[in-house]
């Protein structure tokens, strides 16, 4: 499922956050997107629970644009576009 | 206002309709600033804590109403007191059985979860309103949002942001994330692959709008749910649920109606939620009607899940029965 995504979109990094608390997941997402350039992509793998009731609206805040949003199971992978700002 | 103050030492009550408070020592006063929704500018803040270290003890207190209070102030400065906060824009807040300063939290315009310009309604509410009498203390409270940090079933009357949502169903991309950030059972994947609202159910917080990525969850009405009556105190009193979706251009208007009704129906000394429960909630469920139409809540509204699930457990069950009105 991740191997198509990333095929078809770009992927150029990824994490894995399952497991990582509230806001840690958030700051780490940030922090990595800071290091990308414009216009790339991040794949982030959230667990759910408070991970997916929060990371997506915080990116979305940030100015980051959400492309696909796919359930794995009970988990979740989040594309990110970097924005400039 | 502040101009207004020129202050003889009167009678307690007196001094408590300006906003200072006797102190337990003698000669001394607590002195109430105004900051409608907790807000103030720096150089308003600046100067109460030069007032407080020039003429009070260097201490200032935050009201449990988000005023600041500057104690230890001798009677006898009191006019240089006020007439220095005024230099700077800063009024004095008021005490007693009047409409108070109201509380709000940081709303719309920069907390993420705000829904409504709260700081905007308490501003305007606090100037339009403030220091009219009433049979007792009238307190409202604008929140931005369901999460109600500044407590609106414990006010007089409380207007909560609201949101009820829509879906755009040519940008939803079926991921199911508006279903997952919904606390409320609300929201459910459809046979279509499109999320099904269930409004008896949707508490109206807006989680699904701000969490959806693809703009197809957005919103569709916002605007403030009413709860009058509510007070804490030694003989507390939750508010009732009233009306919903109250849009901002009404809200003046309801705190005026129900100041209104207040008065005619209040005791001196005697609280709003106790009026309704000696003279009966339809009374002014009828009066606001005029005012907001269907926007009032009847008991059928009362009895969906959302309404007892926003209540503390159970005390939903306790309201009044609503009538037709």
């Amino acid at each position: 499922m991740t191997d198509q995504t990333e095929e078809s979109i770009g992927v150029a990094e990824r994490i894995d956050l399952r497991g990582t608390p509230c806001p840690m997941n958030w700051v780490k997402t940030k922090l990595r997107l800071e290091q990308m350039e414009t216009g790339q992509i991040l794949e982030v793998l959230l667990d759910d629970g408070d991970a997916i009731r929060n990371v997506p609206r915080s990116v979305k805040t940030e100015g980051h644009k959400i492309l696909k949003v796919t359930p794995i199971g009970s988990d979740f992978s989040l594309l990110i576009e970097k924005s400039e700002r | 206002m502040a101009s207004d103050n020129k202050t003889t030492p009167r009678s307690a009550d007196d001094l408590k309709a300006g906003g200072f408070i006797p102190q337990r020592q003698a000669g001394k006063i607590t002195i109430r600033c105004k900051a409608p929704g907790g807000r103030l500018t720096s150089d308003r803040l600046q100067r109460i804590s030069e007032v407080a270290r020039k003429y009070g003890q260097g201490i200032v207190h935050l009201s449990v109403r988000m005023s600041p209070e500057i104690p230890y102030i001798d009677l006898a400065d009191l006019d240089a007191v006020v007439r220095e906060l005024g230099e700077v824009g800063q009024e004095i807040a008021s005490c007693g059985k009047r409409f108070r300063v109201s509380t709000a939290c940081a709303g719309c315009e920069y907390n993420p979860n705000g829904l409504t310009d709260t700081q905007e309604l308490s501003r305007l509410a606090t100037e339009r309103f403030f220091g009219q009498d009433t049979p007792h203390k009238f307190k409202t409270c604008f929140a931005g949002c369901v999460r109600d940090c500044v407590r609106c079933r414990m006010a007089d009357l409380g207007f909560q942001g609201m949101v009820r949502p829509a879906l755009a169903k040519e940008n939803c991309t079926h991921c199911g994330l508006c279903i997952k950030v919904c606390q409320d059972e609300a929201l459910t994947m459809g046979a279509d692959e499109l999320p099904v609202r269930d409004l008896s159910r949707c508490i109206s917080c807006g989680d699904c709008i701000k969490a959806c990525p693809f703009e197809a969850m957005v919103a569709e009405t916002t605007g403030h749910g009413v709860f009058a009556g509510g007070k804490h105190g030694k003989h507390p009193h939750t508010a009732y649920p009233v009306a919903e979706f109250v849009p901002d251009e009404q809200v003046l208007s309801v705190v005026e109606a129900t100041m209104s009704w207040y008065r005619e129906h209040g005791k001196r000394g005697e609280r709003l939620g106790d009026v309704f429960d000696r003279v009966g909630l339809d009374s002014y469920r009828k009066a606001l009607k005029q005012l907001v139409g269907e926007r009032l809540l009847a008991a059928a509204d009362i009895q969906q899940p959302k309404w007892w699930r926003i209540f503390y457990r159970g005390l939903a069950e306790t309201f009044p029965a609503y009538g037709e009105v």
